[in-house]
């Protein structure tokens, strides 16, 4: 069986399982884009699941949960309530769920868990790692699926007969082997919340009740894994903590590791086998990216563009706009109070007027790339993760997002992608080991991306770029001192054409003239590092950053 | 609507259950906020609390529960004031929630059909005398926030909108519950909350297989899990209800006092509102284990809790700030 029948045949395995047991396995993320692959699957879904109600994220509170139906309300004179969608009992199928935020996502995971009969599937379109559903709904589903790399012929339409409620036998006193090794191998993924491997047990109950037997063996077990713990993987399993990239130490201590918690290896083999190939690129990331919520920035709220809020009662002061249908929504009532008006049909007095209300995100993101390089290593290295501490009190104080980009050896990594978590930026950059070349274009690129990336969602970004300019790695990843400062200049120059706004500190023992040229040739300002007390660097550095952001 | 999950069925998590027991016996300390990973048991643990509280007298069908007939609001028009029994309200206030729902607000019911202008109470009329959960507190909207910070430190609601005039008791605990990562609390409102409790996934593997375990039967068979864990969840309610009585009579002598007011200073704390929750928490801790007067033990156990979000932030500081909580208390209380 090729990769792309076997994660087709998996997903519908899923698909089945949760037919089979929708109170035990709730629903199913479906990340996939828009493809004929996700046609078939969701035709599928909906002759199995039966009708299915959509619901989508800019969904209002009324609609989910039900209220007052104005219309018919008013029309007939009696009060009429309508059924929110959640109540319909049916399955809902959320679609974009990558916009969802955070509110909605709470109303539905609250249904979740109180309902049990709700079943709910997420369709995710996100394209990067920091693009998903919200994690409040995720964590409440058993399946995560994702359709990438399925050709369109091999997404044959499934066979299998309508499947039956199967009712699985319980536990006894006695822990099933399967049952630890599935806990075990959870914690080993990195997997910290327990509904995972709860639902992983589940699944291996149910797809052991369906072949006839009263608990999990080993192969019930190991495909329980591949559907429910895999997906959601942080690390690989092989990985020891000692030996992973700049993984936050505390994070690791708290994680289980003796040895007697060591999944067997057949099922640790099995979820290596389906994990996504670019896990380990996501792998650092994914911790981070997951756990921002459900938008790329702080919001702020404001009554001129955005996204609408719910509008609130207020006062026409000139600042504000009038939201005319919910200004006419809060007079309606009170028309019978009101009297006839020989003005026109309706009253409003001027407590019914409600004026618009608008959400922007338009904070700022400053992306660290820092040079760990050794030669930077030797210069001042630490001098720079202490300055770069410093500018991080100062992004906690004015509520900036910060992002952090490493280079050394022969490629840049993105540490952290935008967060505001101040403690992770901090544990990152205490384990940022130095050594290696300077792909010093290797790191402009990333960082530069990271900025464009982060003005797209709505931030404004600003680059600092922490380095001695000693470029040696060219941005294929060869050792050419020439070429790779040549590359350096070619993306500096880009920068400064697709209008990134960055700075440059010089970490070098001198001023370099080259990295001045460089900065030059970016349209940053460059600033060379100063020696001397933290204060004095901290002056510099914020002068820089103040000058940088144009405040 | 299924059954809650018994309180007592929850593996490990012991600050946390112990918070809400503390509230339970002392509802003055002002609420229990708990901080930490996803699918740690804290939505669980808080709607288990429902079930786990004695009852309460109410007025039969008063809006905001109140315990005597003379307390009813007028605006109730409640014809019979017949007194019941019910369970300790705890309500759950969902996130993009508006304003309207947690004040109360016209009733459009009756403003439409009949004309009248009546009230129609909110969830703060609803969670008096009770618990007020928050879940995802950090994500609430400042507006929101604002009102219940506002609410709770007044223990009164006052709707004053669309006309109307009215003002109700709103007396209760507030729970809330988060995952830092996502989002920062305010400080003025992480202040208010009495105790504060950080929980993480147990790293202990036969811990979590029991969880698993547990959850497990619970989905089977919840009617026999009930029945499994009813005598437990029993014995706390009767502790409860024992250190409900004996809280009074706790003696707290003035080297205790001292001891309270020793840690905060030495934590630097701001305001005097921790060493207050820290020798209320130490009194309720006391009633529950059963003692007569307050000792240095208790307030070892209590400490972190009601201090450790009352600390100055150092956002670099790597070690938690329930380690700084110790580290102080060894230094004072030796």
């Amino acid at each position: 069986m090729s990769p792309g029948q076997a994660a087709w045949a998996r997903a519908c395995l899923a698909l089945d399982l949760l037919c089979a047991d929708p109170s035990r396995c709730r629903g199913m993320i479906v990340r996939a884009r828009s493809s004929p692959v996700r046609d078939v699957f969701l035709e599928i879904l909906n002759r199995k699941l039966g009708p299915v109600r959509r619901l989508h994220p800019t969904m209002t509170r009324e609609a989910l949960l039900g209220g007052v139906d104005f219309a018919q309300t008013l029309a007939t004179g009696k009060m009429t309530k309508s059924t929110g969608v959640l109540d319909q009992n049916r399955p809902c199928v959320l679609t974009m769920a990558e916009r969802c935020p955070a509110d909605t996502a709470a109303l539905i995971a609250r249904k979740l868990d109180t309902d049990p009969s709700f079943v709910l599937v997420v369709l995710d379109e996100g394209i990067d790692a920091d693009e998903a559903a919200p994690v409040s709904l995720s964590e409440r589903l058993a399946f995560s699926v994702s359709l990438d790399g399925i050709g369109r012929m091999e997404a044959t339409p499934h066979s299998s007969t309508d499947t039956q409620p199967v009712q699985s036998a319980a536990v006894g006193r006695k822990t099933p082997q399967s049952l630890r090794a599935l806990t075990a191998l959870a914690a080993r993924l990195g997997i910290d919340s327990l509904r995972p491997p709860k639902f992983a047990w589940s699944v291996a109950q149910l797809i052991a009740a369906s072949a006839g037997r009263d608990t999990p063996n080993e192969d019930d077990a190991r495909q329980a894994a591949e559907l429910v713990l895999a997906p959601r993987a942080r690390h690989l399993p092989e990985q020891e903590p000692d030996q992973q990239d700049p993984q936050p130490e505390a994070q690791d201590t708290k994680r289980p590791r003796s040895p007697e918690s060591q999944p067997d290896d057949m099922l640790v083999d099995a979820v290596r086998a389906v994990l996504p190939p670019d896990l380990l690129e996501n792998i650092n990331n994914s911790d981070v990216s997951r756990s921002k919520g459900s938008g790329a920035g702080q919001r702020t709220r404001g009554n001129r563009r955005g996204r609408p809020l719910p509008s609130r009662p207020g006062r026409l002061d000139g600042t504000s706009r009038l939201d005319l249908v919910a200004t006419l929504r809060a007079a309606v009532p009170w028309q019978g109070l009101r009297g006839k008006s020989k003005a026109g049909p309706i009253r409003v007095y001027p407590s019914d007027i409600h004026v618009k209300r608008y959400e922007d995100k338009s904070d700022r993101l400053i992306v660290f790339a820092v040079d760990a390089s050794g030669s930077a290593a030797l210069a001042r290295l630490g001098e720079a993760k202490g300055a770069v501490e410093l500018l991080l009190a100062r992004a906690y104080a004015t509520r900036d997002h910060v992002a952090l980009v490493a280079f050394r050896g022969d490629d840049a990594q993105i540490l952290l992608p935008p967060t505001r978590s101040l403690v992770q930026t901090k544990r990152r950059l205490a384990d940022l080991p130095g050594g290696g070349g300077t792909p010093l274009a290797n790191g402009l690129k990333t960082a530069a991306e990271l900025a464009q990336h982060g003005r797209s969602q709505g931030l404004s970004p600003l680059v600092a770029i922490l380095t001695d300019g000693r470029a040696n790695i060219a941005l294929d990843g060869s050792v050419d001192r020439t070429r790779a400062k040549e590359d350096a200049k070619g993306i500096a120059r880009w920068m400064r054409h697709a209008g990134v706004p960055s700075i440059v500190l010089d970490l070098g023992m001198r001023p370099h003239p080259a990295l001045a040229a460089l900065a030059c040739e970016m349209g940053a300002n460059y600033t060379p590092l100063p020696r001397g007390t933290a204060e004095r660097m901290s002056e510099t550095l914020n002068a820089a950053m103040d000058h940088g952001l144009g405040t | 609507m299924t059954p809650a999950f018994p309180f007592s069925a929850i593996v490990g998590q012991d600050d946390m259950k112990r918070a809400m027991i503390l509230t339970a016996i002392d509802p003055k300390l002002g609420g229990v906020l708990v901080f930490g990973d996803r699918g740690t048991g804290k939505s669980t643990a808080v709607r288990a609390l429902a079930s786990l509280l004695p009852q309460i007298t109410v007025v039969k069908g008063c809006p905001v529960n109140t315990e005597t007939p003379k307390d009813v609001p007028d605006w109730a028009n409640l014809e019979t004031k017949e007194l019941t029994s019910s369970s300790t309200p705890v309500v759950d206030l969902p996130l993009g929630v508006t304003e309207d729902r947690v004040t109360g607000a016209l009733d459009i019911e009756r403003a439409l059909t009949r004309g009248e202008k009546a009230f129609q109470p909110g969830l703060l009329a609803q969670a008096n005398r009770g618990y007020l959960y928050i879940d995802e507190v950090n994500l609430l909207e400042d507006h929101i926030v604002d009102l219940l910070l506002d609410v709770a430190q007044s223990g009164e609601n006052v709707v004053e909108r669309e006309g109307l005039s009215i003002r109700h008791s709103a007396r209760f605990v507030l729970v809330g519950s988060g995952n830092p990562e996502e989002g920062e609390l305010r400080p003025q409102l992480l202040d208010r909350f009495g105790l504060s409790v950080e929980v993480r996934s147990p790293t202990d593997i036969d811990e979590r297989i029991e969880v698993i375990k547990r959850r497990d039967a619970f989905e089977n068979n919840p009617k026999n899990f009930l029945r499994r864990f009813r005598p437990k969840d029993k014995e706390i309610r009767e502790r409860i209800l024992d250190a409900r009585k004996k809280l009074a009579g706790i003696e707290t002598k003035k080297a205790a006092l001292q001891d309270c007011a020793q840690l905060c200073v030495a934590l630097g704390t701001d305001g005097l509102r921790g060493e207050l929750t820290l020798l209320r928490a130490g009194r309720a801790m006391a009633a529950y284990e059963g003692a007569t007067g307050l000792t240095r033990d208790h307030l070892r156990v209590v400490a972190p809790l009601a201090l450790a979000h009352r600390l100055r932030r150092d956002p670099l500081d790597e070690a938690g700030s329930v380690t700084r909580v110790t580290r102080s208390m060894e230094e004072v209380l030796v």
